[in-house]
């Protein structure tokens, strides 16, 4: 093998025209990736770097333009190439795998004749031996009867599987380099830490390069060998990931890590956050692009740009850095904070409840009585089973669970926005209507609901300071003067932490991370006692997720409210819930203090979540138990305890034929499981063997 | 966080009309952008100015008999040409202008009324309302245009009322279900759910939540029905069904001229240019509607 690289980007740039201007969207960045490294290529959105990493296989949109530099795969400069000599190369030299992959299939097409046709085109093989070929290429992606997949189509296979799929087309050819961009980001974790194993033995059997696009530094620690960080369009760093997760040298990555929740941290700590919003493509700053956020930026920072230096940092390691301080920063005389300082001392959660809920329970698509009258064979989707839970005053349950497990539908029953079947639910000691419409004014207002998308939390057509105004209105008093709304609009702004002119702005003129406050604000308009927030920051980048987090936690301690935190991202949980409850397709599982579930014992299933998590730190290895599979239908639950079908703990027929019992770890730390307490411990601290095996199609 | 400085009386929301004011004037200036756009913006203000001013503009009266001016082909003095009684065309042009568009205006108005109502009830509520609605709707549309016109306006006896109804009851199931499809996308979305949450009225939800978004739709919907419902003006003014004699009908002229075609063609053509000319220019413009409320998906 020659020490050439595979592709190479030398002081590349790229221009987009928009409103009849050329602006800069990629500024003299030089990337390097050498055979069989996997280079991580991180970034926070409008970082420019799915632009880079489409404009390495010389992709690029119709109104973009590369005014200078040079791209070179294996030595040949790709840029003087027309079309027709790209496509020799797309495809069969240069692969993707794109992030949305049901879009990148054709609906129209089986799987197996879209893999063929690759083959096809650029091998040369006939019919039969590129459907040979693409059967044996499902297989190597780890798809359970590979020849049955084939013949179905997109749209019949689960997200985690249709990945595959496009893992399987793009290395169908034995490409040099692959580019991968964001493919796991709408995933869920145990299905992203499945696919995760699964590049990292790929990419190395196939002897190929590969470019890995994501926001997630967790991820790109599990699986990059070299890690190149983006900021508003131009090259910060170029780092080995070990060195870049111990030493980062540049301001941006130093305050970037730090931002990340991790599960070991304290609950009276707050997140060192990154002030203030990336630059737009066309305010950015003449000096050093980061300059304006960055905690140690001094005037220079701002007049003059730092230039990309290619140097050897004290320890000896080859590093690509544009800073005008990293000097200090490498010989220690400049110290960025990391550490989580203290939070603001929140009261201790109350005694008593402000919400108790009994045995909530939902269904939905129930047989309708046409379909009785036709004697037609409907399963209804029993989305939420016989779940109940309670909250103290001023604390937080965070609910954790894979897409399907019915946390969302759980929140919404809460709120009213679904009505229960069947359930009591009790608000500060007081039943409260399952049905919305019967719900008193009083009620709606102690019972807020934070949205999981900010883009259309917010109605578009009226202002922030409209909108909260109207909850006021609504929630908390009719006979309040024009201006004490006014008065209250503004201190709800200020409360997170957003001045008064923002009152008269519309919604498209605010930033993700503006519209979640705003939407936290309306929330904390009616003074409620607790707020429900569904997954608030999995929307956000990653900068901007520790300050809404941080925002949260200050607000909990302000205004001492209570929260039902929901969300996939168990880091985020631990960071705010001093309890958690645990779901898996409608059941709860799981209950305890934030402390008892992340540590032994724990169900099996909180064990495999936990262990799918990626790690933002490459030395640790990341936790061994891979559920395989998807969450099954809420349609055909399976029989006995509901998680047999994946449990890689599962100790026999009791498991498929009776319902679990609580078994009671002390503490009030409840799992539902068939293995006695004692024996889940002595399993969780000894690794069980980890065997990568064919995943089987659920049928839905 | 300096709000001392802020005084307290900015509004937090513009008045509507400020906003209406505000929406208009940019899609103005974004029509008037756009060249083939400008044409029509410009063929439909002159075709609204001569249906306000056409009267008064004309050189005769509609019905007015010119004595010894039979027959004349277009001049310095008929423009258009005269009729076989000797009336100038040029001044039934004008005079029938105002008709052409009233009609059709007021039959349009009332059918978007009725079918973004009947739209964001059937898209809001969903379930079997939508259903039922929908269903309803679709019995509608299966209606023949020309033969309900026929079988209405053969009963009731052609009048400009019997048109509006027909028009009203042809185009408001397509409002409707243009409607309804843009209400479905908005019903699940974040901020509809957070009126719930207030408790506010469904009347409330609908018209001031959920109408600003579908506007855009609704805008290019009326523009396009606007064309289409000109268009069945005419055509039953030609099979007689429209106004009635002895006032001036664009369609009705044009099938009177069709028998004397070989000896006064400009009879025929004056009022067939008429009606292709403003079909012509609304169609332009709900094209430019069209493109850039495509582009902006919104209209603030």
């Amino acid at each position: 093998m020659n020490d050439q690289p595979i592709i190479e980007a030398v002081d590349l740039c790229i221009d987009y025209r928009l409103n009849k201007r050329w602006l800069n969207a990629i500024q003299s960045v030089s990337l390097t990736i050498n055979p069989l490294e996997i280079h991580g290529l991180v970034g926070e959105s409008g970082s420019g770097k799915s632009t880079l990493a489409l404009a390495l296989m010389r992709y690029l949109a119709p109104n973009a333009r590369i005014p200078q530099g040079r791209i070179l795969f294996e030595g040949e400069d790709l840029i003087p190439k027309t079309t027709a000599e790209m496509r020799e190369i797309w495809g069969s030299q240069i692969n993707l795998v794109p992030q949305d992959a049901l879009a990148s299939l054709n609906p129209a097409y089986r799987i197996g004749e879209q893999i063929a046709e690759i083959t096809r085109l650029h091998k040369g093989l006939s019919k039969p031996e590129a459907w040979d070929r693409a059967v044996e290429m499902l297989r190597r992606v780890r798809i359970a009867d590979p020849e049955a997949v084939a013949r179905r189509h997109p749209h019949q296979l689960s997200g985690g599987m249709q990945q595959r799929v496009t893992i399987a087309m793009a290395l169908s050819t034995q490409p040099r380099l692959l580019i991968l961009d964001e493919p796991t980001t709408s995933l869920d974790v145990t299905t992203e830490a499945v696919i995760l194993d699964l590049f990292r033995d790929l990419i190395r059997d196939n002897e190929a390069a590969a470019l890995y696009v994501s926001h997630d530094l967790g991820v790109v620690a599990q699986l990059c060998d070299r890690v190149t960080v983006m900021y508003g369009g131009e090259v910060m760093a170029s780092t080995p990931v070990i060195e870049m997760y111990q030493r980062p040298l540049h301001p941006y990555t130093i305050s970037l890590l730090a931002s990340l929740p991790r599960p070991t941290e304290g609950a009276e700590t707050r997140l060192p956050t990154i002030d203030g919003v990336a630059p737009s493509l066309a305010e950015r700053p003449h000096g050093c692009v980061f300059a304006p956020r960055c905690p140690v930026a001094l005037d220079k920072c701002f007049d003059e740009k730092p230039p990309l230096e290619h140097i050897r940092d004290s320890a000896g390691t080859s590093r690509l850095i544009k800073c005008h301080r990293w000097r200090e920063i490498d010989d220690g005389t400049l110290a960025i904070a990391t550490t989580p300082v203290q939070a603001e001392a929140s009261a201790p959660p109350g005694q008593h409840y402000v919400l108790k809920a009994r045995d909530l329970d939902i269904t939905f698509e129930k047989p309708k009585l046409w379909d009785r009258i036709t004697r037609k064979q409907k399963k209804a989707v029993h989305a939420v089973d016989d779940v109940s839970l309670s909250i103290r005053a001023r604390s937080t349950l965070g609910l954790v669970g894979e897409s399907g497990s019915g946390k969302t539908s759980l929140a919404r029953i809460i709120v009213g926005l679904y009505t229960a079947d069947d359930g009591e639910i009790e608000l500060l000691d007081l039943p409260l209507s399952l049905d919305l419409h019967e719900r008193s004014r009083e009620a709606l207002s102690e019972l807020q609901m934070v949205f999981q998308n900010p883009n259309d939390a917010l109605n578009p057509y009226r202002t922030v300071g409209n909108a909260l105004a109207r909850t006021i209105n609504r929630l908390v008093t009719t006979d309040m003067s024009q201006a004490a709304i006014q008065r209250r609009v503004y201190e709800l702004l200020n409360l997170v932490r957003l001045t008064p002119q923002y009152a008269t702005r519309y919604p498209a003129e605010l930033s993700g991370g503006e519209k979640q406050r705003v939407a936290i604000a309306r929330a904390f308009a009616a003074n409620p006692a607790l707020v429900i927030a569904d997954e608030p920051t999995s929307a956000l980048d990653v900068s901007v997720q520790s300050v809404i987090l941080n925002l949260l936690k200050d607000l909990r301690a302000q205004e001492g409210a209570s929260y039902l935190f929901i969300s996939h991202n168990l880091s985020a949980v631990s960071y705010l819930a001093d309890w958690i409850i645990v779901m898996y397709l409608g059941h709860i599982v799981e209950e305890g203090t934030q402390e008892q579930v992340y540590n032994v014992p724990s169900h099996p299933y909180t064990e495999a979540l936990l262990s799918a998590i990626p790690n933002p730190d490459p030395t640790v290895e990341q936790g061994e138990i891979r559920l395989d599979g998807e969450v099954p239908s809420a349609r055909r639950i399976p029989s006995g305890c509901r998680f047999h079908t994946r449990c890689p703990r599962k100790i026999g027929a009791i498991c498929e034929d009776e319902t679990p019992p609580w078994r009671d770890a002390g503490d009030e730390h409840f799992i539902r499981c068939h293995i006695p307490i004692e024996e889940l411990i002595a399993l969780q601290q000894t690794k069980p063997d980890a065997q990568p095996q064919p995943v089987a199609q659920a049928e839905d | 966080m300096t709000s001392a400085n802020v005084s307290y009386d900015v509004p937090v929301q513009p008045s509507a009309l400020t906003q209406i004011r505000r929406t208009l004037f940019t899609t103005l200036r974004k029509l008037s952008r756009r060249p083939l756009s400008l044409v029509g913006l410009v063929i439909v203000l002159v075709f609204i100015f001569l249906a306000i001013f056409g009267p008064n503009i004309a050189p005769y009266r509609f019905d007015e008999l010119i004595r010894g001016a039979t027959r004349q082909p277009p001049s310095e003095l008929y423009l258009f040409g005269t009729d076989r009684l000797g009336r100038d065309v040029f001044s039934r042009v004008l005079w029938g202008a105002r008709e052409i568009i009233a009609l059709p205006a007021i039959a349009t108005a009332l059918s978007v009324l009725f079918g973004a109502t009947i739209g964001l009830f059937a898209g809001y509520f969903g379930g079997w309302i939508d259903e039922v609605i929908s269903r309803f709707l679709d019995g509608l549309l299966a209606i023949p245009a020309l033969v309900l016109a026929l079988v209405m306006l053969g009963t009731i006896g052609p009048s400009s009322f019997g048109i509006v109804v027909v028009i009203v009851i042809l185009y408001t199931p397509i409002v409707a279900r243009v409607i309804r499809s843009a209400t479905l996308n908005m019903r699940a979305l974040g901020f509809i759910e957070a009126a719930k949450l207030r408790s506010e009225s469904t009347a409330y939800i609908l018209f001031r939540e959920i109408l600003p978004g579908v506007l855009p739709a609704l805008v290019v919907e009326s523009a396009l029905r606007f064309s289409y419902a000109i268009f069945l003006t005419a055509s039953l003014g030609f099979l007689g069904l429209g106004v009635q004699p002895p006032s001036p009908d664009w369609g009705r002229m044009v099938n009177e001229a069709r028998e004397t075609f070989a000896q006064t063609p400009w009879e025929l053509w004056a009022p067939a240019a008429a009606i292709a000319l403003l079909v012509i220019g609304v169609n332009l413009l709900s094209d430019g509607l069209r493109s850039i409320f495509r582009y902006e998906g919104q209209l603030v």
